[in-house]
């Protein structure tokens, strides 16, 4: 498992090919990554600055794809989240997960993002052409949580 | 006892610091206790530390409610909720 928040920029390429590598139980390999959005119409987003807790958030990503791999077959998985100062268009986040089979790559994958945008101690603060402010948080990441019901 | 208090993201701003080591009577606490503390202080503190405003405390790291215990030594963090991803 590789769990790591960093300023500087990451290579999909380079990290998918990297995970469960040689390992031939692998038959699928889901990912997702997250990048700064321009914004919306009227709401031009430039840059956005992201700071976080960096002794809860690697307790809480680490707690995160262990909770993933109790739900699911996980034969591997990387987390990588950036932090400081991002322009439109840049990588915030990749999430990877290699299983024997697509479902639970799939499953693992979406789970984790899912509960990484509501539990991870990480705050985003857009740069617009009106100033700064900070992201508020959406109602609906929480309904996205709810999806995944707690296991017996 | 004492804890060490951290703010982050627009609580970190609007309190105007980042850090406090913050002096609570007795050896045992609760995080309710503290809030009252703070809020004792005041705009701003008052205003965004109320049930208006959405708040999230951490203890040592670890997502906390109101009722949760605090002892000597305790890091405790109050933040917005998260935007991240």
């Amino acid at each position: 498992m590789k769990i790591i928040v960093q300023e500087h920029d990451f290579d999909v390429g380079q990290e998918l090919a990297a995970v469960a590598a040689g390992d031939l139980g692998v038959g699928g390999l889901a990912s997702f990554v997250g990048r700064v959005r321009a914004g919306d119409a009227g709401h031009d987003v430039a840059s956005m600055t992201l700071e976080h807790y960096p002794a809860m958030t690697q307790k809480v990503l680490e707690a995160l794809v262990a909770e993933a791999a109790q739900r699911w077959q996980v034969r591997d998985a990387t987390v990588i989240h950036r932090v400081g100062r991002l322009a439109a268009g840049e990588q915030i986040v990749l999430v990877a997960v290699a299983s024997a089979h697509r479902g639970d790559a799939f499953a693992a994958c979406e789970f984790i993002m899912d509960i990484l945008k509501t539990r991870a101690p990480f705050w985003k603060k857009e740069q617009t052409p009106a100033g700064e402010s900070w992201v508020e948080a959406r109602g609906s990441d929480d309904v996205a949580v709810e999806r995944w019901q707690p296991i017996e | 006892m004492k804890v060490k208090l951290l703010y982050f993201a627009s609580l970190r701003e609007r309190f105007g610091t980042a850090e406090e080591i913050l002096e609570l009577p007795g050896e045992q606490s609760r995080v309710a206790m503290l809030v009252d503390v703070l809020r004792q202080r005041g705009a701003p503190w008052s205003e965004l530390l109320s049930v208006d405003y959405p708040y999230r405390v951490a203890v040592n790291q670890e997502l906390a409610g109101l009722i949760s215990p605090l002892k000597d030594g305790d890091e405790v963090a109050i933040f917005p909720p998260v935007t991240g991803g």
